[in-house]
């Protein structure tokens, strides 16, 4: 079992979200977080252009079944890229081992609880 | 006794002078404080609505688009007030040109020829024209609900610009000009107390036209689009209740008998509307929802608009529930007919309207009735309903040819439905370089 961590663009959360369903992964965990890698984004405050320190990201949390890891991440890569061949804060997938998992209404264990 | 004489004496002095003083500022009428107080109120009343629409619209869209719909209301109050002033209330209210199409007088232009008039009505032709200005602002500003998430900010603007001279105009002029042809048409004139064709029926079908010519958002009707925020939803259905005093008590331009009749028809319709909507959704859906009383607010109070003047309290009440009740079914069709009305723009102000225009007929007040028999002799229920229907279906043609028209120009002049990678990534960052709700994100 794996945790698969993507940072990606807000904009193209729907995108990657409708990409994912349809690669019939659909348990997903979505948050809003701040942070700053290497983007630098512009916005517009009473004529000035000011760059804000944090940046808005989408946050996605998948516990996947190692066979489901593959299929996941490619998804995840082939739909965050914005479009023209990515772009600089297109953001970073993150996998990590996921020592258990419970369901917590029957109370599984490990794979089949995913 | 001499101190009596020289005290009448002056007054009488005074009294001369002051009235010779208004005479000469007005040319003929006399300011009536009363109805010009009101009516100054009552402009600004209409105005608060047009960001008590931008609440309730913005509260509706998703959190990436909530500003670019709040600016479609506020865009709208500086172009179609721009425009107003230079050829917009000439065209309304001057005397017919091109066979009746428009109005039009030279005074007119950028308002030079009315700055020391007083109309007959005892108020100051700038109050009058100020207080109708604030119709053609809202009325483009309720399009927008229709197609709301997915059109480009240039191409909404060029569009509502286009669609206020081109259709708003003329369709106040038919409607409210004395030498109007609805004005003038039947016994008594075609019934549009406040606004029900000129306003909600032109804007509904327009914006229904418009949400079918653009096509559906992205994803529609399958992914969810949760509403942004519905405590400013509500907040806006409250504040265009309020503002609503505005718009039909003020429509009797003056304050008087008939300014109390309206005021009353337009709250009991909007709480029976919302009442009905409520039991109608408590039953159907086993909820009453937040944004279903608001809804049905609005149902009831477009319903009463054309109405207010000539219903009394039951017909006000029954207006409400049938608005609500048509209104709901057809919001409830929207999803079988696969059109994306986005906030029901037509759903509601387009059936509303409609509602109202007709059924109204049915609650008209006997002095009003009396009235028209004595100026055409035979006149009753059917035959007022007769020139109801023609001002309705009118309205739906003309706005409805004239909307598509204006939108094919507009398509190709600059587009107007907004790229897919812009959609997705929200109207606010990606026609105004902002965020609605920055907070939500540390920063």
């Amino acid at each position: 079992m794996k945790i698969i961590t993507a940072i990606i663009q807000e904009d193209l959360l729907d995108q990657v979200r409708e990409a994912l369903i349809e690669a019939e992964i659909t348990r997903i965990t979505v948050t809003r977080v701040s942070g700053h890698g290497q983007q630098i984004d512009e916005e517009i405050y009473r004529g000035k252009k000011v760059i804000p320190n944090l940046l808005p990201k989408i946050r996605l949390d998948i516990a996947v079944n190692d066979a489901f890891v593959d299929i996941t991440v490619n998804t995840i890569i082939k739909t965050a890229k914005s479009p023209g061949g990515g772009k600089v804060g297109d953001g970073k997938i993150f996998i990590t081992p996921l020592e258990e998992c419970i369901r917590i209404r029957t109370e599984e264990h490990g794979g089949q609880a995913i | 006794m001499k101190k009596i004489l020289l005290k009448s004496t002056i007054m009488l002095i005074v009294i001369v002078l002051a009235q010779a003083g208004v005479v000469f500022a007005s040319e003929g009428n006399h300011i009536d404080s009363g109805a010009t107080a009101w009516m100054l109120t009552s402009t600004a009343l209409v105005l608060l609505m047009v960001p008590g629409l931008a609440m309730f619209y913005g509260g509706l869209v998703r959190t990436k688009n909530v500003l670019g719909t709040m600016m479609h209301s506020f865009a709208a109050m500086g172009i179609m007030t721009v425009l107003w002033a230079i050829v917009g209330y000439g065209m309304c209210f001057g005397s017919n040109v091109f066979g009746g199409w428009i109005g039009w007088d030279k005074k007119y232009l950028f308002l030079n020829g009315i700055d020391t008039e007083i109309m007959s009505a005892g108020i100051p032709e700038y109050v009058f024209s100020m207080f109708q200005g604030k119709f053609a602002i809202i009325t483009p500003a309720l399009i927008a609900g229709a197609f709301a998430e997915r059109v480009t900010f240039k191409g909404y603007c060029i569009f509502i610009a286009l669609w206020g001279l081109l259709v708003y105009n003329p369709l106040c002029h038919w409607v409210w000009a004395s030498d109007g042809f609805l004005f003038n048409m039947g016994a008594n004139g075609a019934i549009d107390f406040a606004g029900g064709t000129v306003v909600h029926i032109s804007a509904g079908i327009s914006g229904l036209v418009a949400a079918i010519y653009l096509g559906a958002r992205r994803g529609y009707p399958e992914t969810a689009m949760p509403p942004s925020n519905l405590v400013m939803t509500m907040m806006g259905a409250g504040l265009l209740w309020v503002g609503w005093f505005g718009f039909n008590a003020g429509s009797s331009v003056t304050s008087g008998l008939s300014t109390a009749q309206a005021l009353t028809a337009t709250q009991l319709a909007a709480a029976s509307g919302a009442l009905t909507w409520l039991i109608i959704e408590g039953v159907h859906q086993g909820k009453a929802t937040a944004l279903g009383f608001a809804s049905g607010i609005l149902a009831g109070l477009v319903a009463v608009t054309p109405a207010a003047g000539v219903v009394q309290p039951v017909g006000a009440l029954a207006l409400g529930v049938l608005s609500s009740v048509f209104c709901y079914l057809m919001i409830t069709a929207k999803s079988k007919l696969g059109y994306d009305d986005s906030l029901d723009a037509f759903g509601v102000h387009g059936t509303g309207g409609v509602v109202g225009a007709i059924m109204l007929t049915f609650f008209i007040r006997k002095s009003w009735m009396d009235q028209a028999i004595a100026s055409s002799g035979d006149w009753g229920v059917w035959h007022q309903l007769g020139v109801q229907a023609a001002a309705v279906l009118i309205a739906i043609a003309y706005a409805a040819v004239g909307t598509f028209v204006i939108l094919l120009a507009v398509n190709k002049l600059v587009g107007l439905k907004a790229p897919r990678e812009k959609e997705m990534m929200g109207l606010d960052s990606a026609y105004h370089g902002e965020h609605g709700y920055g907070m939500v994100n540390p920063s």
